[in-house]
Formats: structure tokens, sequence, C-alpha cells
């Protein structure tokens, strides 16, 4: 290398030499990022996916190599299925209600004259909240025999419901409260997406008769925001599947395991009861959701640019 | 829009916008209105319980007497601000490693970072605690920021905001002298605060409000993060029947982000719009 150098004269040999420093800059600059992606991420996932395979139990001397047994648990055991199942019904009304509120909330907050700014803020609200205080405020308002909406059901003529106490409204109600904290984060998301939209892509949809209203929502807004609500769907479907404070703060789980999700499970599978083969199982199968939704998202947004 | 458009659109979309509103505001507002209520009246079929300044003091000074907020937000404080320093100066130079250096193993990297943004924080949890616990290291600061600070969105966010850099500026700055982190820091940097006000605002409010890290590796009250420590307010024998104090401790803990960002929401919703316009 040094002979080339010095064969192709002096003005390559700075060349190679800047080449070289560059890269040995390269290397010491990306080092710490990298060697801690190693041993912070890479080495405890694949480390994962090794334990998930084992009976491992925190505390004990040694373990077994179990096969899948870990994951036929999973699709087997009672307490898992339901929690699976929980997971599914709480993702099919999460996502599609607060992505799909969001996107008219951020379209119509747009469209607002001076309480726009005022409404941003009412909606930003919920992203910066903490949501184990704001879960106990909800809890207080929805208290089963004197809380403020209960009050209002019987002021109008309705009867009490037991929201977070009655295994058939439990899991909805953690729903609702799961939906008021999404819903803000999209729309944060949806006004920055929209604020994007050239607007001489509007004047050019209004003299095309795209001038307001839903046709001009169907012609041009809806179209430029794809690609952010394919962003927040799957930002959506992967924060609720990680759903973990309002079960671990409101209900732990019941009423007799109405609330029993994906993420508490595996919480209490390997931090309660320390059998950490299975919780790691059910992290994997955390895992393989996150980075489908993830491909898929990818995906879509390779197929959009080819056909845009 | 002419008036005439904006009168008839008033109608039936804005009134349940103002509905949509109330009921986001309504934990907040209930939230605060049942910290100034008398423990005994909040739960009388009243619909709304008797308020009154002094019974808000009486509610704030038992919060703050049963459960030390104060060492849980200065916890939370100390944490937030190790975690987001040491992700800016291992994610920072490693963006600008990624979006204008050319060395051996780049690519490689950059696809370690991508698929790094896929994993969840959940996965690589459960050997982290195992290691932790194995090394005595529960219950300390270390276990709270440590898992945290190399964030993969971080280094992406900043290596796609370097790369639109021009690189005739980093020439120049090369002969001028400059090192290479030193442009990092004096050029890259600066010229991407938009990026890092956007980060530094979610990653504040993502690890204020953690409760499940703090929850694996936290037993011992003096070492508890807010969300931690109003769980376990809330879990604990003192704020039994005590709903007044249990709320005046969430207005407590949730007030310091809430005020502050609302403040700078404006520039998050600019920084959120470059880093999606990019």
């Amino acid at each position: 290398m040094a002979l080339a150098g010095a064969a192709a004269g002096p003005l390559s040999q700075g060349a190679t030499r800047a080449h070289l420093m560059q890269a040995r800059a390269g290397h010491l600059l990306a080092a710490p990022a990298a060697g801690l992606l190693l041993v912070m991420l890479f080495l405890p996932s694949a480390l994962v996916l090794t334990l998930s395979l084992t009976d491992y139990a925190f505390g004990m001397p040694g373990f077994n190599f179990i096969g899948l047994d870990n994951y036929r648990d999973m699709l087997t055991d009672a307490r898992f299925r339901t929690s699976i199942a929980n997971t599914a019904v709480y993702l099919a009304i999460v996502t599609p209600v607060s992505v799909l509120l969001a996107l008219w909330l951020a379209i119509v907050i747009d469209a607002q004259g001076w309480l726009r700014g005022v409404y941003q803020t009412v909606f930003f609200l919920p992203v910066t909240a903490t949501l184990v205080a704001m879960a106990t405020a909800w809890e207080v308002l929805l208290h089963p025999t004197f809380g403020l909406v209960n009050n209002l059901l019987v002021l109008a003529g309705g009867d009490k419901v037991r929201f977070l106490s009655d295994p058939d409204t439990a899991l909805y109600t953690l729903a609702f409260i799961g939906i008021w904290k999404q819903v803000g984060y999209n729309v944060l998301l949806f006004t920055a997406g929209l604020s994007t939209i050239p607007k001489d892509l509007l004047e050019a949809g209004s003299i095309d008769g795209a001038d307001r209203g839903w046709s001009r929502f169907f012609l041009v807004t809806l179209p430029m925001l794809g690609p952010v609500t394919v962003f927040v769907v799957v930002i959506t479907l992967i924060r609720a599947f990680s759903e973990f404070e309002t079960v671990a703060v409101l209900t732990r789980g019941g009423p007799v395991g109405s609330t029993q999700m994906v993420l508490f499970t595996l919480y209490e599978e390997a931090f309660r009861y320390f059998k950490v083969g299975m919780a790691a199982a059910l992290a994997v199968s955390f895992l393989v959701f996150v980075a489908t939704v993830s491909i898929l998202h990818a995906r879509f947004l390779d197929r959009r640019v080819h056909y845009v | 829009m002419s008036d005439a458009a904006r009168i008839r659109r008033f109608g039936i979309g804005d009134a349940m916008l103002a509905l949509t509103a109330l009921v986001t505001v309504l934990p907040f507002v209930w939230m605060i209105a049942i910290s100034f209520a008398p423990p005994a009246e909040v739960y009388t079929g009243r619909l709304i319980p008797p308020l009154s300044l002094a019974a808000g003091w009486d509610n704030y000074t038992r919060a703050v007497e049963q459960a030390p907020l104060l060492l849980y937000m200065a916890n939370g404080a100390i944490v937030c601000a190790a975690i987001l320093v040491l992700q800016v100066l291992i994610a920072a130079p490693a963006g600008y490693a990624l979006a204008k250096l050319r060395f051996g193993g780049r690519p490689v990297l950059f696809g370690a970072v991508v698929l790094a943004l896929m994993i969840p924080m959940q996965v690589p949890a459960i050997p982290l605690y195992v290691a932790i616990a194995y090394a005595g290291m529960l219950n300390t600061y270390a276990a709270l920021i440590g898992p945290f600070i190399v964030s993969p969105i971080a280094i992406f966010l900043f290596r796609q905001f370097f790369l639109s850099y021009p690189d005739e500026v980093i020439d120049a700055a090369r002969l001028d002298g400059f090192g290479e982190l030193s442009i990092v820091w004096r050029l890259m940097i600066p010229a991407a605060w938009p990026a890092v006000g956007a980060f530094a605002t979610l990653s504040i409010i993502a690890h204020w409000n953690d409760l499940y890290w703090p929850l694996v590796v936290i037993t011992r009250s003096e070492m508890m993060t807010p969300p931690a420590g109003l769980a376990s307010f809330r879990a604990s024998g003192d704020s039994t029947g005590d709903t007044s104090a249990l709320m005046a401790a969430g207005v407590i803990i949730t007030a310091p982000l809430v005020i502050a960002f609302v403040f700078v929401q404006r520039h998050l919703l600019r920084g959120l719009t470059m880093v999606a316009a990019k």
C-alpha cells in the first residue's frame, strides 16, 4: 500500500493519507455507539432467543434446553392465551380509533382560526403527562359508586357501570384510556405531516375544483398524508402492544384475568415469578410482532416510492 | 377561506371537536380539582365536591409528607439528564461518521442501527436485569441509566440530519485545523438543533414517565423515579382512602413536564416537521 502510494506521486499520496485518516476517524467516532449497541442491545437480544428455549429461572444454579416447550405453553396455557387474546382485542380497538380520530382532529384543528393553538396544546397534554398519574385520575373519574362519570350517568337516567372492576368492561375501559393517551401523540404526528404539504399543492387542488371540504381531503390531503398515516398506524400498533402502565397500575391483569395483556404477563413472569425462560419466549414473540410490523412498513414505503 | 364558508362549516364538526377536547382535558381538570377537595368529600355522590384552598394546602402537605415526592423528582431529573447527555454524546459522533466519513464497516453499522430500531426495550431487558442483579447493581442510578445511553433513534436522526450538511464547509473546517470531533460539536450539532430539540423532548418525556424499567431494577424507595414512586404511594396504606393526597401527588409530578413542554410545543412541532421532511 505504501509502495503504491509512493509510486503514484505526492498528490495521491496525500489523498490516500486523507482517506486513511478519515477511516480512522470514522472508526473512532462510531466505536462507542457500535460497542454499546452490541453489548446493550444485540447480545442481550440474542441471549433472549437462547433463553426462550430453556427452563431457566432466576436464582437457579443451572438450566435445561427444553426446545419449543415455552412457545407451546404460550399457545396452550390459559393465562398466556388469555393475555394474547386480550392484547388482540385491545389492539383492534385502540389502533383504528386513535388513528382515525387523530387524523380527523389534526385536519379539523388545522382549519381552526384563533382556537388552533389552544386545541393543539390541549391534545398535546396527554403526550407529556405521566401516565401513572393520569391513569389514577381516570380511576377517580370512573369510580364505581361515586365517580363523576357514574354520577353523570345516573343524572342522565342510566345505570352505574363498574368500569374497572367488572370483567365485562375492564378491558374496554383500559382501551379507552389507551386511546385518550395515543390520540394526542398521533395528532402531533399528523399535524407535523400536514405542515409538510406544500401550500401551492392545496391551491392547485382548488383550481381543479378540490377547493374545500371532503373533495380536497380525498384529492390532496389524504394522498399526501399517506406515508405519515402508515407510520402512525405502525407506531400505534407497537405502542398499543407495549401497553403496560395502565394494567400494572389500575388492574394488575384483573378482574379475573380480563385485562391480562402480553407485556404485563411478560413482566410478571420475568420479574415476579423469575421464570426467565418463559418470559424470554414472550419477549421473542413481542420482538417478532414489532419486527413484522416494521418490515411491512418499510416494504409499503418502498412500493410507494416506485408508484408515486 | 371566506367568512361565509367559515360560518357554514361551523356546526357538528366543531361541536365534536370541542367535546373531544373536553374529554381530553377532563382527567387533568379533575386531578387538580380533587387535589383541592377534603378527602372525606371526594366520593359522596355530589357532582362536584366542595373545593377550597385550605383543603388543597392540607392535601399537598400530606402528599409531600407521606411520599418523598421531591426526592423522586430529583431522581427523575438526574436520570433524564444523564440519559439525554450520554445519548447525544454517543449518537452524534456516530451519526456524523455514518453520514460524512468513509470507513470500513459503515454499511454494516448502518444496517445494525436500522435493525436496532426494531428491538423494543423489553427484549434485552431480561438478560440486562439478570446481569445487573448478579453485578449487585440493582437500586443504583447506573442501572436506571445504563440500558438507554445508546439510542438507535438518535443515531438514525443525527445521520439523516447531517447528510444534507454541505461537504465543502466540512472540508474548509478541516483545512482550518478542526478535528473531526470539533466538527461534530461546533458545526454539525448547532446546525441540527431542531433535531436535537425534538429528540431531547421525546427522550425526556419517555424517561421521566417510564414505569417499566424503574419497576424492574428499583425496589428501594429512595432510588425511585416519579412514576415508580407514585405507583408505590398508590399501593401503600398511606394513600388508602386519601384520594385527595394521591391527586395532589399526581399534580406535583406531572406539572413540571406538562408546563415545560407546553411552552416548547411549537419548537417540537417544527423539529418533528423537519425530521419528517428528511
